[in-house]
């Protein structure tokens, strides 16, 4: 395929990797900060290329495992009632909540309507008029344009059998609340390539200038993350901590205008709890006044059921860096794709699915 | 979560507005996408798209960068890619 | 139901009574599945078909086939039962001879929609050979199927040589996959899903006897052992090979044959084609040096004109299937656990 094949190439790959050796004089500490990319540097094998020049942390850029087990527990709820179809992008049916997952739910009778686009839900939802259709919105800025459009949609249809349970998070937070923690061991950021193509980049100078930390927007295929890791490699090197972009086929500095525009009708800024983080400031988005009615908390008034916290989980020292996922106890035994404790290992993107689908072994 | 594949509008069904849409292809398969946000694409032209909208529209000339860079690296008689990158007519 | 069929008004629907045994019965069996079917040892409506001596042993197989939608491009519930029966007795080294054929209806399923699946049945047993020789209906009250379900088992001869099996594999034996791989598991998922995608991908859901047979006859001792590639994909093949004989089964994913369609919409959900079904496409371990052969072989003919060498047999290494990535980096290829599902992640 055009834009993705020429992007894998190994020969241009291997002359990049070259080049990492040839800058590095020591092993930097590199936090990519979206799961996308991390499913791409292990599928990839460059993980293990980079090992000893280059460290690289996963960070909290998994939507899936950073969605709080009350959002899912709310989820599988409303998916058991008759009149509701769930409609949820893949990623989240095996997403254990404190009760089970979506597919557990579906076992026991829920329908729960696998779809590709928000824009789909609506399509389901003018489809079965005599139903309720519950969109479970989850996702990082990237996602948050597609669902802000199905809202206008709805709205536009005066659809009144159509909501969602908002669950955006947005990332900037998530990356301060990393770099604020003291045990912090990143030096340079992989910013994420789809967040920056819908918000831009030009928010990160400030970010920049505040931690002093190297942030370059990279894209997902191998070139592409060679080419982030370079450029962060060469700033270290350099003593230097600058905002580039390396992605560039797909982003631009201001982002793109109307997908901001589309967010920011629909949706405002609010503190979002991230599973395994706590309540990250600023950390979410939810429907503003004037579409809180699609709302699925607000349509169905459902008295939330208390989450049951069992977290054996250690997802947070995963994402923070502090933990591998094949050192973690739980790795290979309690925890695994068929019975996960946590999201990162049910997700495609989460860290510890990925170490465990590509083999990944405990660290030297 | 950030799924975006690269595919070629080939057909508008809408050009203007928030419910702007679009055939894109991908590989032999076509899909209906929305194009609010990339509304400025002409036939042709390749798109990101992500959850069933275009999120951008993909610079051809800044996605040659990399291979040029590279090129330099390369041996005297340069590097090029293994598969032919030439850009295709819009249908 | 996801049907091409307009649906027609209740009385020409399967009702409760087509499943009591009594004239509807009949009328059923007569009227449409014997006549759709027609062969003597069917017609002669006998508890037991009375079937004649063969020369060689016998290999037996039996199948359930569930699928949603029952129509789908490139086949329907009726191809796939035949074919997948007939699959799975060639690729056991049978030449495949009955097939007992088992309806299990739901009320209310439309009678049109039961003549076209028969007579797909009726065709594809035509064209591989095959007599339905047995079969039963039963009707289930609504809701306790899904349309239609049908169980088959197929009787074939055995005939010589018979491949030995995957624990006889052994180092630098070679791997080769029939055609295209994850065609049929796509093409189901994107009716299903209604994912809007254009034109539909089509499965490939066919039959393996012809390539088996031309394979048996010019190369029939080099051939260690054949499967059809059907749930889990190839990688599932590969891991139950794997397992059998104790080697590290490892696979080149440049070398891999992938539709432009189905590599277009596994970027776009997220999926792996070395994990989606398949229903025509059949993995064959062959001994060192005789993978470009049987290629060639296979390549002749229309079914397997996409066939290729996907990887080779080594000794036990980092994990029992591993796969050598674009970049070069080889790595564990994972059993694929459940269903895959579309991501966007």
């Amino acid at each position: 395929m055009k834009y993705l094949d020429e992007y894998r190439d190994p020969e241009a790959a291997r002359l990049l990797l070259d080049e990492i050796r040839r800058v590095s004089t020591r092993c930097w500490t590199l936090m990519e900060v979206c799961g996308g990319q991390t499913h791409s540097l292990l599928r990839h094998g460059i993980a293990a290329e980079l090992e000893g020049m280059v460290e690289l942390i996963h960070g909290p850029g998994c939507p899936v495992c950073v969605t709080d087990q009350e959002a899912i527990d709310f989820a599988c709820q409303l998916a058991q009632r008759d009149d509701v179809i769930l409609a949820s992008f893949g990623d989240m049916l095996r997403v254990p909540g404190s009760r089970g997952s979506l597919l557990d739910a579906r076992t026991a009778g829920a329908r729960i309507q696998i779809v590709y686009s928000p824009l789909d839900a609506v399509q389901l939802a003018r489809k079965h008029p005599e139903k309720q259709v519950v969109f479970f919105a989850v996702g990082f800025e990237t996602t948050a344009p597609a669902t802000a459009l199905a809202v206008k949609q709805a709205d536009r249809d005066q659809l009144d059998n159509f909501s969602l349970i908002v669950s955006h998070v947005r990332v900037q937070p998530a990356m301060e609340s990393l770099v604020q923690a003291p045990d912090n061991r990143v030096q340079a950021f992989l910013a994420a390539g789809h967040v920056c193509t819908v918000m831009g980049y030009e928010s990160y100078e400030s970010f920049v200038k505040q931690y002093r930390l190297p942030v370059v927007v990279a894209g997902f295929e191998p070139l592409d993350l060679l080419e982030g890791i370079l450029a962060c490699v060469k700033q270290l090197e350099a003593y230097e901590a600058r905002l580039e972009n390396r992605y560039a086929r797909t982003v631009q500095a201001a982002g793109n205008q109307p997908a901001q525009d589309l967010v920011r009708e629909i949706y405002q800024i609010c503190d979002r709890g991230w599973r395994g983080f706590g309540v990250i400031p600023e950390g979410g988005l939810e429907l503003r006044t004037e579409y809180r009615r699609f709302d699925a908390r607000t349509r169905f008034a459902a008295s939330a059921l208390p989450v049951i916290h069992v977290d054996e989980c250690r997802s947070f020292d995963v994402m923070t860096g502090h933990l591998k996922p094949p050192d973690c106890p739980h790795f290979r035994k309690s925890c695994n794709p068929e019975s996960p404790l946590g999201a990162p290992m049910v997700s495609s993107e989460g860290a510890c699915a990925a170490y465990y689908r590509y083999g990944m072994t405990a660290s030297r | 979560m950030c799924l975006g594949i690269p595919g070629k509008v080939v057909r508008w069904l809408e050009r203007e507005g928030t419910f702007a849409q679009a055939e894109v292809e991908f590989d032999g398969v076509r899909r209906v996408v929305h194009m609010a946000c990339v509304t400025e694409a002409e036939l042709g032209d390749y798109v990101v798209v992500h959850a069933g909208i275009a999120i951008s529209r993909i610079d051809p000339i800044e996605a040659k960068r990399i291979f040029e860079t590279i090129a330099e690296w390369g041996d005297d008689e340069g590097w090029r890619p293994e598969r032919s990158d030439e850009a295709e007519a819009p249908q | 139901m996801n049907c091409p069929v307009s649906i027609p008004a209740n009385a020409d629907c399967v009702t409760l009574a087509h499943g009591e045994g009594g004239r509807l019965s009949r009328k059923l069996i007569q009227e449409r599945i014997i006549h759709a079917l027609s062969n003597e040892t069917l017609q002669a409506m006998n508890d037991a078909a009375q079937l004649p001596r063969v020369m060689g042993s016998l290999a037996l197989t039996t199948d359930s086939f569930v699928v949603s939608p029952l129509f789908f491009s490139g086949g329907d519930i009726g191809t796939l039962a035949v074919y997948g029966t007939v699959n799975d007795l060639a690729v056991s080294g049978a030449k495949p001879l009955w097939l007992t054929l088992s309806l299990i209806m739901e009320e209310g399923l439309p009678l049109v929609i039961l003549d076209r699946v028969l007579e797909s049945i009726a065709n594809a047993a035509q064209q591989t050979g095959v007599k339905i020789v047995a079969g039963d209906t039963k009707v289930v009250p609504r809701g306790a199927a899904d349309g239609l379900f049908i169980n088959t088992a197929g009787v074939g001869e055995l005939i010589a040589p018979i491949p030995p099996g995957a624990a006889t594999l052994q180092e630098g034996d070679e791997l080769i996959v029939s055609g295209t791989i994850g065609r049929h598991g796509i093409a189901i998922l994107a009716v299903r899903e209604e994912l809007g995608l254009e034109p539909l991908p089509s499965s490939d859901c066919g039959s393996l006897l012809r390539p088996v047979e031309c394979l048996r006859e010019s190369m029939g001792h080099q051939i260690r052992c054949l499967r059809d590639a059907t749930r889990g994909g190839v990688a599932a093949v590969m891991q139950e090979w794997a397992e059998a004989s104790g080697m590290t089964l490892s696979i080149d994913e440049r070398s891999l044959p992938i539709a432009a369609d189905v590599r277009g919409i596994s970027e776009l959900l997220g999926l792996d084609p070395l994990h989606i079904a398949n229903e025509g496409t059949m993995v064959i371990a062959v001994k060192s040096g005789a993978g470009s052969e049987a290629v060639s072989l296979l390549q002749s003919l229309s079914e397997t004109a996409e066939a290729r060498v996907i990887g080779t047999v080594k000794p036990r290494g980092i994990a029992a299937v591993t796969i050598r990535r674009t970049l070069g980096a080889e790595q564990p290829l994972d059993d694929p656990l459940g269903s895959p599902l579309p991501r966007i992640c």
